[in-house]
């Protein structure tokens, strides 16, 4: 006689049935949840992809982004191309590559076009200097990596666009903040609205949940519809969001590519699969949360 | 099983309850529980039923020590414990059959069973024709029938009623009492606090009688309030 159970299915069904129930009881309060947490997700979410697009912007300017140090005319070619060991051992240095003075000069001739003869008269008293290009690895330490490479004895001068990688590393670091603000904030916005829904959904059927407890229901079958309808709400507004998302995330860089050429942006396609499952854990995350503590701070035992 | 060894209670407020409670009732029983409003009756059925805790002596209900159970198990004493209100405590948007097949959901009968157990249930307490009604529906004493079976349905060791005739006429109560003999005759032990002093009199069962939380009057046979007790 106490054997007997409901099988875990029957129990699922029931949970999932009665947390339906209470989410489409109080529609207009579970609708407004949705939307505000809906809101919120999508709020974080285009941050997190403005973030991504700037990582990536820096991730490429990072090989295109260069020092070019020059080398000393007293030293012969020799001496200037012992110098790369000296360049290498710099901290960051990813890599460097020498270039003569001639490939220089024919680089510049190549760029002017039409206008080279002007300058093509100089070649046999070449002014220009042989030259390192070298690659960072992380343009973050732009400025010590220059100064660093200015003190070797040899480098008589660099050049390069310290400025850019400070702008966009700054952007980046910007960007970054408002995005933890933002997860934080919104995120605790969130969790209040779905507190509030499943709080209202137990004050609701606090006569039920009393009766339940008097004819020994266990707290973890009374509180399972509560989690369910929190689950339901959070997890509908990241479907919500993702698909909001992808509308407009393709509408705004097809604006961005038809009015500039200078801004890339990565496509939706890279990315939405790990966008999918940071939404969905948010949801469930947010849904659980959000209801867990409800329950446990309004239903004593 | 229950028994109440030397049992004190005294509320958060200073309100002595019990004192000094001591009683046995064995399986299969019928117990009155009578005396003056606020003589501590209520209280018994709360410690019975795990709401409250003694505050000295011991309650034990079947298998379980109520003073020391842990939170967690008292889901499975309750399940030993059927409990009927004064008021009802009907879900009023569910239908009558909803509201006695919800409890045996809650402990996790499964579906098949429930149906063929509501039915037996609800056509034992004579309400059965009612089965798809409203709570709103019905008169009190049906009500009350709906209550009966709903305490009845996980087919617990003991019913426990506190006053169960108090919102119904006088012919309503005795057919109440009349189902709950009937029930306690089919063997489950059966708790009634009461007020009626003409019912339990009418009744030759055992009568526990408690003033000031004291057990006056524990034996078969009328009850008459003490001068103590009216005041
Ligand atoms: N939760 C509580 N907090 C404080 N005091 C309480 C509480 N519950 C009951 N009491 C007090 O304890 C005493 C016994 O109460 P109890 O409810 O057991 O009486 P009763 O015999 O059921 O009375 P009645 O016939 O009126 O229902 C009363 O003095 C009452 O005021
Ligand atoms: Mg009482």
């Amino acid at each position: 006689m106490k054997k007997r159970r409901a099988s875990p299915f029957t129990e699922f069904k029931y949970f999932l049935s009665e947390g339906v129930l209470s989410v489409l009881t109080h529609g207009l309060m579970s609708f407004a949840a949705i939307t505000v947490i809906a809101a919120c997700l999508l709020i974080t979410a285009t941050f997190m992809l403005v973030s991504y697009n700037i990582d990536v912007q820096i991730g490429k300017l990072q090989n295109r982004d260069q020092i070019v140090v020059y080398i000393d005319e007293e030293l012969s070619r020799d001496d200037g191309l012992a110098l790369e060991s000296k360049i290498l051992a710099v901290d960051n240095v990813q890599s460097a590559e020498f270039v003569t003075k001639e490939e220089f000069f024919d680089a510049f001739v190549a760029q002017l076009g039409d206008d080279a003869d002007v300058v093509e008269s100089m070649r046999d008293d070449n002014p220009l200097r042989d030259s390192f290009r070298v690659y960072m690895k992380d343009i973050d330490k732009h400025a010590e990596t220059l100064k660093a490479l200015e003190a070797i004895d040899g480098i008589a001068d660099s050049n390069s666009d310290v400025e850019l990688s400070e702008r966009l590393v700054q952007l980046r670091s910007v960007v970054r903040t408002v995005c933890y603000s933002l997860i934080i904030l919104l995120g605790a916005v969130s969790l209040f609205i779905i507190s509030n829904t499943v709080k209202l959904a137990l004050f609701a059927r606090r006569e039920e949940i009393q009766i339940m407890k008097m004819v020994g229901a266990t707290n973890a079958f009374i509180r399972a519809p509560f989690v369910v309808e929190g689950l339901i709400l959070g997890v509908t507004a990241s479907v919500f969001v993702f698909s909001a998302q992808w509308i407009i995330y393709n509408y705004v860089t097809k604006r961005i590519a038809a009015g500039s050429n200078v801004l890339e942006t990565v496509p939706f396609e890279a990315f939405r699969y790990p966008l999918a499952l940071w939404l969905l854990v948010a949801g469930v995350a947010l849904g659980l949360l959000g209801s867990v503590f409800t329950i446990r701070r309004y239903m004593k035992v | 099983m229950i028994r109440f060894v030397n049992v004190g209670k005294t509320y958060l407020n200073g309100t002595k309850a019990l004192k000094d409670v001591t009683f046995d009732i064995e399986d299969g029983e019928f117990v009155f529980i009578v005396g003056p409003s606020g003589a501590g009756k209520s209280t018994i059925i709360k410690l019975i039923t795990a709401q409250e805790k003694p505050e000295s002596g011991s309650v034990y209900v079947d298998k379980f020590n109520v003073g020391k159970i842990p939170d967690r198990k008292v889901p499975y004493l309750r399940r030993s414990v059927g409990v009927v209100f004064q008021d009802f405590r009907l879900i009023q948007n569910k239908t009558v059959y909803e509201n006695v097949a919800f409890v045996m959901r809650a402990v996790g009968e499964p579906p098949r069973f429930i149906k063929k157990r509501v039915r037996y249930v609800l056509e034992l307490v004579g309400i059965k024709h009612k089965a798809d009604n409203m709570p709103s529906q019905l008169s009190g004493g049906e009500q009350q029938r709906v209550a009966i079976a709903r305490a009845l349905v996980n087919n617990p060791g003991t019913i426990v009623a506190d006053e169960p005739t108090g919102n119904l006429d006088p012919a309503r109560s005795l057919e109440i009492m009349a189902l709950l003999n009937e029930i306690n005759k089919r063997g489950t032990t059966v708790i009634v606090v009461t007020h009626e002093v003409g019912i339990v009199n009418r009744f030759r069962k055992r009568v526990l009688a408690i003033e000031n939380g004291v057990i006056v009057q524990d034996g078969e046979g009328g009850y008459y309030e003490s001068e103590e007790g009216r005041k």
